[in-house]
């Protein structure tokens, strides 16, 4: 059964209104965003900052209220799922800011524990102790981590600690937002193989938000590309990866840094001109116009459809064709 | 003195600073004072086979000559100086630990809830402490003293009702930032309610400030306590307090300093301490000071 699927959803905050009286606005980050996930497997949520793929993460569970759309779990609608604070089990997530994550006051082996209380409530402070010294073993750190603080670990160390949180409640699904963009580059490597082996162990499926290309390739099976709020490709990974169909997405590709630094010298002059376009005042065409190589007066004008271009593959322009 | 620098394995961050605290000679040498302080004003008493209460005829205005069984004298009434000295510590400093904990509680939960949950309600919770923070102190004592009859009780709202509203806005300033911290939406993701974030990650994150601050309130507390025992709106003759006392002594002031110097000194001396261990704890706790 599909694990999640997302149906046109939308995704704002609210802004002060600009009067007392008047109620507050909505700004709207996220747009009409669809896609099915299957249990075991992995979508890379992939954009620049600021272009609604943390804010994306963040309402497939709720942890903002959507503005429009559906979130369906398991076949659900999670609007409208009983006792959705018992359910949060199932889906986790695991942040950006590895020791930002973790309450500086508390052990580790509450800070792990402390899920359990509301998930399974019936158990005992020395078996949520044991469940907590479990996980935290699975994402490789020893019992006498337990009792340490949050300041005493490093931020490799403290990414994991996050990951044994989100494992403990044996979730279906985490939604890891950035997991790696805080850490070196060594420790980035440890971490996306803990999570592709967990993954393989528990079957868990992966939402993988990030900014970075390169470290998606690694652990994606599909690619979804966000551009200000909007999704203009969509595809699997190998495919995307021999040729993306959008030029934000070539754009992206682009901007993925090469190691050799005789091949580097070539790339000098390929970031992106233009401006990119205030989401207060979004453009009435393509929401990549403004720093398209290709834009032709159509792109300014009218917004492009995200169509099936290919089997699988989907993109959001008016000039791409099949691959 | 040799100090452990090595830090033990795993301590807390309030754990260390709490090493740090006590690493802070003149501020533990406060501690002691004060302690010492408190201990005498609550079992000194006892010592004597008077209260403060009861006149000794034989012994009116008495001067301070360190003889049994008046050690500093007596006053007019032929009360024994000391030990009504004693028993007005214990209503100041009952006064102001007790007062400035109920209002920093009060002021702790009422910012942590306003700034968590933010939005409408932390503006209508903030409009109204800015309400309360505009009556005039004094009026208001006044008139809860009217209202509640006067006395111990009277003061003691009137003290914490004006008192909450400074730690609600400190604790609301902290709670804001805390609220979008990372690890309370790993907690809403986790399934805890509102109210068991509140209390149990957003106010121990704010315990450091809030410590620092309280150890403020209480001179504070006992100050106002004095001061309006002082102008007679606080605690009445015949009980003794620290601001009556000193009122007293202020009246006799030409004719014997030592019914002035006596409660004077004391508060003096619990003033300086608690400022002593205020600045301590927020040299150990506050990381931008150092």
């Amino acid at each position: 059964m599909t694990l999640l699927e997302v149906r046109n959803l939308d995704v704002g905050y609210k802004v002060p209104g600009g009067s007392l009286l008047s109620g507050p606005r909505v700004l709207p980050i996220v747009h009409d965003v669809s896609f099915t996930l299957e249990p075991g497997r992995t979508l890379g949520v992939v954009g620049e900052s600021g272009c609604g793929k943390s804010t994306l993460g963040r309402a497939l569970l709720r942890l903002i209220e959507p503005t429009a759309g559906q979130v369906l779990w398991q076949g659900q609608d999670m609007a409208t799922i009983p006792n959705l604070r018992q359910r949060r089990s199932e889906m986790q997530i695991i942040f950006q800011d590895p020791v930002a994550a973790l309450d500086p006051c508390m052990t580790l082996a509450r800070i792990v524990s402390r899920p359990l209380a509301t998930f399974e409530p019936g158990l005992s402070r020395r078996e949520a102790r044991e469940r907590a010294v479990e996980a935290l073993r699975l994402v490789g750190l020893s019992a006498d981590f337990a009792d340490r603080y949050p300041h005493e670990l490093s931020g490799g160390q403290a990414q994991r600690v996050g990951i044994a949180r989100a494992l403990v409640g044996k979730p279906k699904l985490i939604i890891c937002d950035e997991p790696v963009s805080a850490l070196d580059v060594s420790i980035q490597a440890q971490v996306i193989n803990l999570l592709m082996d967990l993954q393989e162990k528990m079957g868990l499926a992966l939402v993988f938000i990030s900014h970075n290309l390169a470290v998606v390739r690694h652990i994606s099976h599909d690619l979804m590309v966000m551009c200000l709020g909007r999704v203009v490709e969509h595809a699997p990974r190998s495919p995307f990866y021999a040729r993306p169909l959008h030029p934000y997405s070539q754009a992206l590709m682009q901007a993925v840094p090469e190691p050799d630094p005789r091949r580097e010298k070539g790339r000098i002059g390929t970031a992106l001109p233009g401006e990119l376009p205030s989401v207060l005042n979004p453009p009435p065409g393509c929401v990549f116009a403004s720093r398209c190589p290709k834009a032709a007066d159509l792109c300014r004008s009218t917004r492009p459809e995200l169509r099936e271009v290919a089997p699988g593959r989907l993109a959001a322009c008016h000039f791409t064709d099949a691959p | 003195m040799s100090v452990d620098l090595a830090p033990a394995r795993s301590a807390s961050t309030f754990q260390l600073q709490l090493r740090r605290f006590r690493q802070n000679r003149l501020a533990m040498v406060s501690v002691v004072v004060l302690a010492l302080i408190v201990a005498l004003c609550f079992l000194g008493p006892y010592a004597f086979p008077f209260t403060g209460e009861d006149a000794d005829f034989d012994f009116i205005s008495a001067p301070a000559e360190l003889t049994w069984p008046h050690l500093f004298g007596t006053d007019d009434f032929g009360r024994d100086l000391l030990v009504r000295v004693l028993e007005g510590g214990q209503v100041s400093l009952t006064i102001g630990f007790l007062g400035a904990l109920v209002a920093g509680v009060i002021g702790v939960l009422y910012g942590a809830i306003a700034g968590y949950v933010g939005g409408r309600t932390d503006g209508v919770m903030m409009r109204l402490v800015e309400i309360l923070y505009g009556f005039p102190y004094v009026i208001l004592v006044i008139l809860l003293s009217i209202l509640l009859g006067g006395g111990t009780l009277a003061l003691f709202a009137a003290i914490v009702f004006t008192l909450w509203l400074t730690p609600a806005v400190i604790v609301r300033a902290q709670a804001q930032s805390l609220a979008q911290r990372e690890f309370v939406q790993a907690a809403r993701a986790g399934g805890m309610t509102g109210p068991a974030i509140v209390l149990q990650h957003i106010v121990p994150n704010c315990m450091s400030t809030v410590l620092v601050y309280g150890s403020l309130l209480v001179p504070e507390v006992i100050l106002s306590e004095s001061f309006l025992s002082f102008l007679g709106i606080g605690i009445k003759e015949p009980q003794a307090s620290w601001g009556n006392l000193i009122q007293a002594g202020t009246s006799a002031m030409d004719t014997d300093l030592r019914l002035l110097l006596l409660p004077g000194g004391l508060l003096a001396v619990v003033l300086l301490c608690l400022n002593f261990i205020a600045d301590g704890l927020r040299d150990a706790f506050d990381p931008n000071d150092r």
